[in-house]
């Protein structure tokens, strides 16, 4: 199979940076995958993110999406389709007043039928379980369901990919377990190619790879069992690791003998569960 | 507190008022305005305020609604009835004390300047409270669009208007969250002359304003991933329709400028 997403060795420096945001990245994404991208403040995970759908294009390097290349504006409207991008900030994503008429914006832009429409809308909604809210005022409703409106809105140009930066940043606890609920169903059941955002290692644990960024490199590539049991690592890197991961390395250092690689909280609670028998 | 603001004056309900297309209601209230003007007899006054009583009926509009909604033109009213009253010329003198004079022509003309004006404006409440406001922008839309072959950009005007509609509920939930934050640091916004208060009002707007140049920019990205590059090729998840209903309207629209029409020839 072929990676939707191929980026390669690009680099990236904003105007006025004195040091590069991504400097040399590589990385192909498969389709139907779920990634997430960790790194600390300034570590240009949102830069790569940027690139993802040409909202910023390389300095160096290529990034093609479908095999088609960003830096090309002829390609630019087919990307975007195909690559929806939601933001941290709902309040800022809504463009219409009423559910239904913010997330039908996307397709009536790309010109679809009426019809067509409706029955994508209809269907956006209903895959981030919003379909009752399809009349409510977007001010109206929590953050998490504004997210995932966003999300919808994003879900009704019928991409392939679906790139989320820091989506959980401004919501409560409730409402980031919404969202992720929301974007690993659209990933397991639609085979949507999710790339995840965060600095919330909690989020991480269930997606099928990790990257970490610091100082625009990728410095750690693996899946989260790979990955979080590195807990000196991490902490290098100015990352914590997840609760799970905190708890048992703190149990392992009390004497206890658990398997660092038993991340959601089900199965620490089993593996402490069996270790305790 | 700021959450009280209502927006427009838009009373949702499901009568056959609201259920009209917002093209046919956006046009019948040009009509009536137009019918207003073309009244010549006090028949003509009572005629279009039995049509705007029976439309007032049908879409359950509370008279006292209509009246709240009139309260602060009470003003212009006198001035225009003070105006007409005092300032008409003619020989018949109805009364007269000094160089003050009021003739029988001033206060038929104040009279009906006054009935014209709160028939006008009452008019337009059965516009703007029986459609939302989302609504008559897109009517206007699709009536204005004509004009997009003389290169108005009718589209974006419109998207406007739905973004600054959209907008109002979250700047007014900053604005309440920033006077939060200013009292906290013992801003006083309430007590002191007007000079002195429209001077606190400063460390509020300031942030406001940066905060919304910063929305603007994350929304203008957001609308650019969503494919958003302009009018050109744009469809619409509704689309508006034309129902008998509107065929009705417009023949009672018609039958109302007529019977005006008619009534001033037979000066009644």
């Amino acid at each position: 199979m072929d990676p939707i997403i191929r980026i390669k060795n690009i680099s990236y420096t904003y105007p006025d940076a004195d040091r590069p945001a991504l400097d040399g990245v590589s990385l192909d994404i498969m389709p139907g995958t779920f990634t997430a991208v960790l790194g600390s403040n300034g570590s240009g995970k949102s830069t790569l993110a940027k690139h993802l759908n040409a909202i910023l294009v390389p300095a160096g390097g290529k990034v093609f999406v479908d095999g088609m290349d960003t830096a090309d504006e002829g390609n630019l409207l087919a990307i975007r389709r195909q690559v929806g991008m939601v933001f941290q900030n709902p309040d800022n994503q809504i463009v219409a007043n009423v559910v239904e008429d913010d997330v039908a914006f996307a397709p009536e832009n790309l010109g679809v039928e009426p019809k067509e429409i409706r029955r994508r809308v209809d269907e956006a909604l209903k895959s981030v379980g919003m379909y009752e809210f399809r009349m409510h005022a977007p001010h109206l409703l929590s953050g998490g369901q504004k997210q995932r409106v966003a999300i919808a809105g994003v879900l009704a140009m019928d991409p392939d990919v679906l790139v989320l930066d820091e989506p959980t940043a401004m919501l409560d606890p409730r409402g980031r377990r919404e969202v992720i609920a929301a974007v690993e169903t659209l990933c397991r059941e639609r085979g949507i190619t999710v790339v995840l955002i965060t600095h919330h290692m909690d989020e991480a644990v269930r997606a099928d790879r990790v990257l970490v960024l610091d100082k625009g490199r990728i410095v750690l590539d693996g899946t989260p069992q790979q990955i979080f049991p590195q807990t000196a690592a991490l902490q290098a890197l100015r990352l914590t690791v997840p609760d799970t991961v905190a708890l048992m390395s703190r149990l392992n250092a009390a004497g206890m003998d658990l398997p660092m690689d038993a991340l959601t909280p089900a199965e620490c609670a089993a593996a402490i569960l069996e270790a305790l028998q | 507190m700021l959450k009280d603001i209502t927006l427009g004056q838009y009373f949702p309900g499901d009568t056959v008022v609201h259920r009209l297309d917002p093209r046919t209601k956006l046009v019948l209230t040009l009509v009536y305005i137009a019918a207003l003007f073309m009244v010549g007899s006090w028949g003509g006054y009572a005629l279009v305020f039995a049509a705007l009583a029976s439309v007032a009926a049908v879409a359950h509009i509370r008279p006292r609604a209509l009246l709240k909604g009139l309260k602060p033109l009470v003003f212009i009213i006198v001035f225009t009835a003070v105006l007409n009253l005092f300032f008409t010329g003619g020989d018949d003198i109805l009364f007269q004390w000094r160089s003050i004079h009021v003739t029988w022509s001033g206060l038929k003309r104040a009279v009906s300047m006054v009935l014209r004006i709160l028939l006008l404006v009452s008019g337009t409440f059965m516009l703007t409270y029986t459609t939302s406001p989302l609504a008559i922008t897109d009517g206007l839309e699709k009536l204005l669009s004509p004009l997009k072959k003389l290169h108005v950009p009718v589209y974006e005007l419109s998207l406007m208007m739905c973004i600054a509609l959209r907008f109002i509920p979250t700047l007014i939930e900053e604005t309440d969250r920033i006077m939060s934050a200013q009292k906290a640091r013992g801003a006083d916004l309430e007590t002191g002359t007007l000079p002195e208060r429209a001077k606190a009002l400063l460390p509020l707007l300031i942030p406001l304003f940066i905060s919304s140049f910063r929305r603007a920019d994350e929304l203008a990205l957001a609308m650019e991933c969503r494919c958003y590059n302009g009018g050109e090729g744009r469809t619409r998840m509704k689309q508006l329709r034309m129902a008998w209903q509107d065929g009705v309207a417009f023949a009672l629209g018609a039958a109302l400028v007529a019977g005006i029409l008619l009534l001033r020839r037979l000066g009644i």
